[in-house]
């Protein structure tokens, strides 16, 4: 038998499974939140899932293709349909632009096998869920989970106003003394600190939204004396843009120049270099690159590498991260 | 001094620290024997603490008592024995709420055993505060029997349940609040090494 | 796929025996002539034909002596399957990882019918015809995992993953080497893995971490793992060590080509889909010295492996004491000549010893 040693070096994941779907729904919830619909295109069923996972959509937006990472707000139990829902941005880079705009009922889109960052605690007597805006979307699918489960759970979810409140009505019909909502725009916040105390031990915390929001939830938790183990939270960060840079890939011998609105990983993957990842986001460390060379400044925008690692400029991670300066080499 | 420098050992070999004041609006320690010391030299440094805090203190002989009681905490437990205060920790626990930081001082057996209730109540074991002072007899389980041996000194030792001899191991399970203890002699049954003191 | 069951014992008379079958198949762990430590992971999606590696759960010869000698186990000491209260959902998610994966890969053997919720499970080699309610613990006779693992060959751990790290919270252990499911259980990798000399430091665990957190649904991976034993042995439990370690004695230059085994464990890693938990069966395979040298290549890197491994590991992994004795019976069989890069024998060149071997 001439078969491969079975104990080789596994190459490294680049993204997951793929699932070839067809969308069956398009739903404008309101002026900013539409819902899309999925079934598989060969009508098989999809696989279950656990709530807070999210799908990374494959998007080819003329000669450029997008990836990205979207919360799966279906009930894990319903096999014949994966939902997520985009919320448009204008200022963004162009990915919810293109599902807003460009993605019609019937189209043929791939999506990848789920993938969960942002799981629950399973040994938690209670959850505790803050959501603000879109953030909404995976507590919806972590509900449905518990309720098979009976499990115990209390939402709090902040919207802009009433028109944007995505899912409120479905959420308080269905669950009227588990949810509470909060409109900005009648000043009714989320009293944290209140929220917060008297909360029985065992209670874990949850929080997905702005960026902001998070880091208030984070703070206003441990200042209130909640251990880290207790608070979880999910942020999709999205590349932010910065001045053009060059890259060497010492492998793959090619050196490239990363445009001002692509990731670095982006960048390499237009070269048709391939490079793992995972999450997209800066969180799950699959894509960590090695620097064998470099002249200039990192922007680490991760939350994956240690401090030591940022400072000594050894890795990078080039799905958020970027450079500024005259020379870097990757080991890619 | 009560204190003692544990030597570097393998990953599941339990690690203390220092008690230090954490922010929180209730407090509860845990503590026997020279844990007390470990509780008054953080009360110490941080004076509105003990207004605050509830202290459960078992003596095991020394006579620290008084001086917590001196600091007036909010709720004070002396108690005989670890098995006797164990009931009232427990209720103390599962009606406890978040926020509530948790400090747990003296020999690795009571630190140990109130970390597994803490657990037992949902709480995550990573947030307590602990430091060890005072004794450092181990807890030990008998891997054959499953029978725990209290206060060992000596390695190896007979299991005080089924009477195998047994030698230290440092790996040490956070559940059982217990180090594990292996047949010494079960290759070469009769051959029983001659005992010595732990960390000699 | 039929299967010719043996019907063995793996204590007292140990009347445990391969085939030739069983022999071309062995997982032999060794793909040149030293060992060291490695994350020698690849993927799990399938491999040669009739090779332990093809099946996502393979059954082989020893599966109802082997369920047999488990359920012994478990009667003599119920502790060694065991669930945290949270790890039930998983629990169902590997019964039907394993119900799916069986009764597709073995049709014959093992029959899957789903009505919605309502499901019946067939499993002709153990005389087994369950109905039960998916998800419902009151209809099945045992809790999910126990259920399900009852009747799958190997150990399996089931870790929750939290806080970028994974917790040995369930699972059922009964041909271990030597480790206590009830002392370990609760652990994280870190501390479970804690007695392993040499590897802690070598950055081993904090790599195999990041790569096994990072395993995703519909892409499970393996390795191979391995030590010795003497006897084919299942249950070398640290529980019963004080009854079995007399026996690493019982070896002599005459009869170690019988009764000195090469225990290699085919790792698995799952992700598991509702629980989020990752599930890591440990597969046993066993085999005498004896039928290893059978194969010319493996008889020569056997010697050289054992021959150069360093102290440390050969006294982790139990065998330091028999390593000369272990040494002269092999040396028998290393002429010297160079062997080839990779596991499988070279059959081609060189067919199987058909001497008489002892």
């Amino acid at each position: 038998m001439n078969a491969p040693a079975p104990n080789s070096t596994a190459p490294k994941r680049t993204g997951t499974e793929k699932i070839d779907v067809t969308v069956t729904a398009i739903v404008p919830l309101n002026e900013l939140v539409t819902r899309f619909e999925f079934k598989r295109s060969d009508g098989s069923l999809f696989p279950t899932f656990s709530g807070g996972a999210h799908t990374v959509v494959e998007m080819q937006d003329g000669d450029r293709k997008r990836l990205n990472p979207y919360s799966l707000m279906s009930d894990p139990a319903n096999r014949k349909t994966f939902a997520i829902s985009v919320r448009r941005d204008d200022q963004g880079r162009g990915g919810s632009l293109y599902m807003h705009n460009k993605v019609q009922i019937g189209d043929a889109m791939t999506v990848s096998y789920p993938v969960n960052l942002f799981s629950l605690d399973l040994r938690a007597r209670k959850h505790l869920f803050i959501a603000g805006g879109i953030g909404i979307t995976p507590f919806m699918a972590q509900i449905k989970q518990l309720d098979r489960t009976n499990g115990n759970w209390e939402l709090h979810y902040s919207c802009r106003n009433a028109s944007l409140g995505s899912y409120v009505d479905e959420l308080t019909n269905r669950y009227p003394h588990s949810v509470h909502i909060h409109y900005d725009d009648k000043k009714d916040f989320i009293n944290l600190e209140k929220l917060l105390h008297g909360q029985p031990i065992g209670t874990h915390l949850y929080v997905c939204g702005p960026t902001g929001m998070i880091e208030w939830v984070r703070s206003t938790a441990a200042a209130s004396g909640w251990p880290t183990a207790h608070i979880h939270y999910e942020e999709f960060l999205a590349p932010k843009p910065g001045k053009p840079f060059a890259v060497t890939l010492a492998k793959s011998g090619v050196t490239v120049t990363v445009g001002a609105d692509e990731s670095l990983l982006e960048a390499i993957e237009r070269l048709g270099v391939e490079a793992p990842y995972l999450c997209r986001g800066g969180a799950c460390g699959q894509c960590e690159t090695d620097v064998i060379e470099s002249d200039g400044a990192f922007v680490h925008r991760d939350h994956w590498l240690e401090d030591h690692e940022k400072s000594l400029g050894v890795k990078i991670m080039p799905c958020v991260s970027r450079f500024e300066g005259k020379t870097l080499v990757l080991d890619r | 001094m009560s204190i003692f420098n544990f030597p570097n050992s393998i990953r599941s070999r339990p690690v203390y620290g220092t008690l230090q004041a954490q922010v929180g609006k209730f407090h509860l320690m845990i503590a026997d024997a020279y844990g007390a010391e470990a509780i008054l030299e953080m009360a110490a440094k941080a004076p509105a603490l003990m207004a605050v805090s509830h202290v459960i203190y078992i003596p095991k002989g020394t006579d620290f008592g008084p001086q917590i009681q001196a600091l007036k905490p909010a709720q004070y437990y002396e108690g005989p024995s670890y098995a006797a205060a164990v009931s009232r920790i427990q209720r103390v626990l599962s009606h406890a709420a978040m926020g509530l930081q948790i400090y747990l001082s003296g020999t690795e057996g009571l630190i140990g055993q109130a970390q597994n209730e803490v657990m037992q109540a949902g709480f995550d074991y990573t947030a307590i505060q602990t430091e060890h002072r005072g004794s450092v007899a181990r807890r030990m389980q008998c891997v054959h029997c499953k029978g725990i041996t209290e206060d060992v000194m000596i390695d190896p030792f007979q299991c005080s349940h089924c009477g195998l001899n047994l030698f230290v191991r440092d790996h040490y399970s956070r559940r059982l609040a217990a180090f594990q203890g292996v047949c010494i002699d079960a290759e070469e049954p009769g051959n029983v090494p001659p005992s010595v003191e732990l960390y000699s | 796929m039929t299967i010719q069951f043996n019907d063995e014992t793996f204590r007292d008379d140990y009347s445990f025996k391969n085939s030739q079958r069983a022999i071309d198949r062995f997982p032999f762990p060794f793909h040149e002539d030293s060992y060291m430590y490695s994350v020698n992971m690849e993927q799990h999606q399938g491999g040669p034909k009739d090779s332990v590696y093809e099946k996502r759960f393979d059954v082989d010869e020893h599966y109802v002596s082997e369920m047999r000698d488990r359920a012994m186990v478990l009667a003599d000491d119920p502790l060694r399957c065991q669930s945290l209260p949270h790890m039930t959902l998983a629990g169902w998610d590997l019964l039907e990882l394993i119900m799916v994966s069986k009764s597709e890969d073995y049709p014959d053997l093992f029959e899957l019918h789903r009505d919605g919720e309502k499901w019946h499970w067939i499993n002709k080699p153990l005389g087994i015809d369950d109905h039960f309610v998916f998800m419902d613990d009151t209809t099945l006779p045992y809790a999910p995992m126990e259920y399900i693992t009852r009747q799958t060959q190997g150990d399996f751990c089931v870790l929750d993953q939290r806080e970028e790290n994974l917790w040995m919270d369930a699972g059922i252990v009964t041909t271990q080497a030597d480790w206590s499911l009830d002392f370990d259980i609760g652990m994280n990798f870190f501390e479970w893995h804690a007695p392993v000399p040499l590897a802690h430091e070598k950055g081993i665990f904090k790599r195999a971490l990041k790569f096994l957190l990072n395993i995703q649904q519909g892409a499970p991976a393996r390795r191979l793992n391995w030590t010795m034993t003497v006897n084919p042995l299942l249950d070398t439990s640290p529980e019963n060590y004080h009854k079995w370690g007399v026996q690493k004695m019982s070896v002599t230059p005459q009869n170690l080509g019988v009764k000195q085994y090469l225990r290699v464990e085919l790792q698995t890693f799952f992700r598991l889909p509702r629980s989020n938990a990752l599930v890591f069966p440990i597969r046993c395979y066993l085999m005498s010295f004896k039928d290893i040298v059978s194969k010319p290549k493996w008889g020569r890197r056997l010697h050289r492996v054992v021959r150069d491994i360093p102290e440390e590991l050969a006294t982790y992994k139990g065998f330091i004491d028999n390593r000369p004795m272990m040494l002269d019976f092999l040396g028998r069989y290393d002429d010297g000549l160079p062997t080839s890069f990779g596991v499988w024998p070279d059959t081609q060149t060189e067919p199987s010893l058909t001497e008489n071997i002892n």
